[in-house]
């Protein structure tokens, strides 16, 4: 029985009763499904987290607002930063990267099946729990509510003498256990790509997604193991009386900061740098040329990886750090800009004397490209500490974080799910459809991110549940308000095009792109076992190898 | 868009500087003018390289899209070059160096300023959700609203800020005056202003602090040396008490009141909120969340959650009469 199961073709599997499909997905280890099964997760809790967006926009449409109290506004901003960041854009790209992986790698699976199971488990059973809190955070005295500490969750507001009841609890407890499953599949793709790579694939052979995984996932050891610590220790602070964070016993509420951010910075990259993977995969493609500089490309990610643990500071130049310290983070987080740019430069000069196709994946990747740099340049405003010491804290750096997130992320995940759900469906997207939720969304995105600066510049701080007339913040806020529209519709028209190519759309084939790494070269979706027979490479690109007999990459690179 | 924004930036700075009593491009204060300066540069480099790139991409998008009339050939494969790598590791290098040399003289000339002997110094101690300002070398306790001098440069008296808090993090920014520091428990830090031209300068708390960290305003009013050495004054007499109010005072002195307010003079000495001595010398009550007249004053007695829900302030649950008696007696502390 077990060989038959693991023969059988996907398109069979869909036929059998539900719940033996159920059964199926529950109780999968195939990388294909378990990546689906994260994507499908991280989509459900991307619309409950732009609901909270929403709720918080039309509260702030005109001063002294009461659509919300600020109670319910606090515990807003807090599920949405914590939602959108561990439950939605982690599980996305782990969800890709799962599923990407080993296909292109030459691979059948991962390299721990089992414990990548596991691992979506938890990351599943942490969103979960945070959102039990609103059922059950106040126990027996009374109605649940969520946390409402902020996704940063400064010491010492979450010690027991302010945040009482069990709301702070849900917080600790469902990072802490999605945290256990981010290093699960961390040391799984590291040892995937270490290896499980096919026979020729040597490092200076991997597709770029991978070694732009490869780092991403050493980020993640190094990053949320801090942050897992920092959780066990507001934990024993809490109930066990320690002192770690409790300022009233001499504890340090600055230990908590460093400890948040040295977390908290090094994951802008954990998310970033697989957004830069899909562009690396994207913009090639659609430009018809090879990478340029695939070895710069790598050493500037590799540098992006080391630098980024460097920085975590930059987010408390606001708390009284000396000189010295203030300068050191200034230059260090100044100095991630050159290999970031370096990696724009890059991107630009694979377009250079292409043949530009503008698909839908290709359009999100041109957004990203100019999203980025924004974001890039509002960073390095930011990085200047003084400058800072105005703009922290406010809606402008509130703009700039979601320029990287949204702008930036969103919009490359946007054009990896336009490129890559051919091939895990087995149809193509809707291209009418695809352009129009292009547009909604990039005007949406603008009205609201590019407006959003402005009240920064004018002193309005994040975090508020109200503002004052007569600051001269409220025509912004309304503008910023009305972009929320253009983006939800843009989100509709998305969902409908996946649900509809699901159903409606053309077969597409096993290379509706004309594309050049190896998933490209089986059936879509791919079976159980991936490759038929394990590929063997002699350079990146190796569908191009097999396409251009007469002019193969292992000439040149 | 972004040209829309841009150029919203630049005239902000240049053309409407008052358009936002909050405006970070208004500076009036010298912290708040090398920051001013400083970001200006930022401002240029940055804008100068966003030109540069955005008009490397919108070429690319145009001249090189693919022609109706393709050969169906694919282009020619570039695998990289070095020079060019080297070209534009380079120049963003120096840039990165131009920026930071920059950026730490400002750091240093705001963070490490020189002291002179007529500074005033001032304890500012963060509360959820109020200001307490201590002025240890003149004797005043006050809230919410901070007075100092103006310091003109000839005879500049600048003032120095200790930042303490009693509960959660704050922050203290007034963006006229100077960039933001944060009042974390357990970690005093400093700041300074030297404000140049008197007035009232807004701000608000910037760090997340709790429910009503919203409503937890900053006012700090920029004197002339006459009017605010009068107005210290008037801050260290001890309350005027008149007989008048005299049910007031003893509902005041026989309620929780006084575990929390001080009024010096009076048996009323609590300080985990605002010191009431000279309420009625101020514009504002509820950290600036309203304006200090009498309909406002009895509304917060009588249930504070009306005008800032989740403040510490208990409703006292008194009958009209007596919040009519705690009013009258509050409007005498002048």
């Amino acid at each position: 029985m077990s060989t038959d199961s693991i023969v059988w073709p996907r398109s069979e599997s869909l036929s059998r009763p539900f719940v033996d499909q159920l059964h199926e997905w529950i109780t999968t280890v195939d990388h294909k499904q378990l990546g689906i099964m994260y994507i499908v997760y991280a989509l459900i809790f991307l619309v409950i987290g732009g609901v909270e967006a929403t709720v918080m926009r039309i509260q702030l449409i005109r001063p002294h607002n009461d659509f919300v109290s600020p109670q319910v506004f606090n515990r807003m901003f807090t599920m949405h930063g914590t939602t959108m960041i561990f439950f939605v854009a982690m599980p996305i790209m782990f969800g890709f990267g799962n599923y990407l992986l080993p296909l292109m790698i030459g691979a059948r699976d991962m390299a721990f099946p089992r414990l990548n199971a596991f691992s979506f488990w938890l990351t599943a059973f942490g969103g979960f729990l945070l959102y039990f809190s609103l059922l059950g955070a106040n126990g027996l005295y009374g109605a649940g509510n969520a946390p409402d500490v902020g996704w940063f969750a400064y010491a010492p507001l979450t010690s027991l003498a302010f945040s009482t009841g069990h709301s702070t609890d849900f917080w600790t407890l469902s990072l802490l256990v999605s945290g256990f499953g981010s290093i699960g599949t961390a040391i799984n793709i590291i040892a995937t790509i270490v290896c499980m790579r096919c026979p020729g694939m040597t490092l200076g052979k991997m597709p770029l997604l991978a070694w732009l995984n490869l780092v991403m996932a050493g980020l993640v050891l190094l990053a949320v193991s801090p942050l897992t610590a920092a959780q066990i220790m507001l934990m024993i602070d809490r109930y066990l009386g320690g002192h770690f964070f409790d300022t009233q016993a001499g504890g340090s509420a600055v230990i908590w900061m460093h400890f948040f951010w040295i977390f908290g910075h090094p994951e802008v990259y954990v998310l970033i740098i697989p957004a830069f993977a899909f562009i690396s995969e994207i913009v090639p493609v659609f430009s018809r040329k090879a990478m340029f500089g695939y070895p710069i490309m790598v050493a500037a990610t590799v540098a992006i990886g080391f630098l980024s643990m460097s920085v975590w500071a930059h987010h408390m130049f606001t708390v009284g750090m000396s000189s010295n310290a203030n300068t050191f983070f200034v230059l260090s987080t100044m100095a991630i800009s050159v290999p970031t740019g370096i990696k724009i430069f890059n991107w630009l000069a694979t377009m250079w004397g292409g043949k530009i196709l503008f698909k839908t994946p290709m359009l999100f990747a041109i957004g990203f490209l100019f999203q980025f740099l924004i974001a890039g340049l509002t960073g390095v405003m930011l990085s200047a500490a003084p400058f800072d010491w105005q703009l922290g804290n406010s809606y402008f750096v509130v703009a700039h974080f979601h320029y990287v997130i949204v702008g930036g992320i969103l919009f490359a995940l946007f054009g990896a799910f336009y490129y890559w759900f051919p091939k895990m469906s087995g149809k193509m997207c809707s291209e009418t459809l695809g352009r129009w939720h292009f547009w909604l969304f990039l005007i949406g995105f603008h009205l609201t991110f590019d407006f959003m600066h402005i009240p920064g510049l004018l002193g309005m701080p994040r975090r508020i549940y109200t503002y004052e007339p007569g600051r001269g913040w409220d025509t912004w806020n309304l503008i910023i308000t009305v972009g929320v529209v253009f983006q939800s519709l843009g989100i509709l028209v998305f969902v409908y095009n996946l649900l509809w190519s699901y159903f409606r759309g053309e077969i597409a084939g096993s290379d509706p792109w004309d594309a050049w790494t190896l998933e490209w070269s089986t059936s879509s979706p791919p079976p159980a076992y991936n490759f038929a027979t394990i590929p063997t490479v002699r350079s990146r690109r190796p569908l191009w190898d097999l396409k251009h007999p007469q002019d193969p990459d292992w000439k040149y690179e | 868009m972004v040209v829309l924004w841009w150029s919203a930036n630049l005239a902000f700075g240049a053309s409407a500087p008052y358009a936002s009593p909050t405006n970070i491009f208004a500076p009036a204060s010298t912290p708040a003018d090398s920051i001013f300066g400083l970001s200006l540069f930022v401002l240029a480099v940055s804008a100068a390289i966003f030109v540069l790139v955005v008009g490397l991409l919108a070429y690319c998008v145009v001249k090189f899209r693919k022609r109706e009339d393709d050969d169906g050939r694919e282009p020619p494969q570039v695998y990289g070059s070095n020079q060019v790598e080297l070209a534009w590791t380079v120049i963003p290098v120096l840039i990165v160096v131009a920026l930071f040399m920059a950026t730490a003289r400002v750091i240093a000339t705001v963070q490490n300023p020189a002291r002179t002997s007529n500074t005033i110094e001032i304890v500012a101690i963060g509360h959820q959700f109020w200001w307490e300002y201590r002025y240890p070398g003149l004797k005043v306790v006050t809230a919410n609203e901070l007075h100092v001098p103006v310091s003109d440069l000839a005879h500049p008296t600048p003032t120095h800020i200790e930042l303490l808090s009693a509960d959660t993090d704050h922050s203290f920014w007034v963006p006229r005056l100077a960039g933001k520091t944060d009042l974390i428990p357990n970690h005093p830090n400093n700041t300074w202003i030297d404000p140049h031209e008197t007035g009232l300068y807004l701000g608000q708390c910037a760090q997340y602090c709790g429910t009503q960290h919203a409503k937890m305003l900053l006012r700090v009013y920029v004197q002339s040396q006459e009017d605010f050495e009068r107005w210290i004054e008037e801050q260290r007499r001890p309350a005027q008490l008149s007989a008048a109010v005299s049910e007031g005072q003893h509902i005041f002195e026989t309620t929780a009141c006084i575990n929390c307010h001080t009024v010096s003079g009076t048996v009323a000495n609590g300080r985990f909120g605002p010191d009431l001595t000279h309420l009625m010398s101020r514009d504002t009550i509820a950290a600036g969340a309203a304006a200090n007249n009498p309909e406002n004053l009895r509304r917060w007695i009588q249930n504070p959650e009306t005008i800032k829900p989740g403040s510490l302030m208990p409703a006292m649950q008194l009958n009209d009469r007596e919040v009519d008696a705690v009013t009258a007696y509050l409007e005498t502390l002048r």
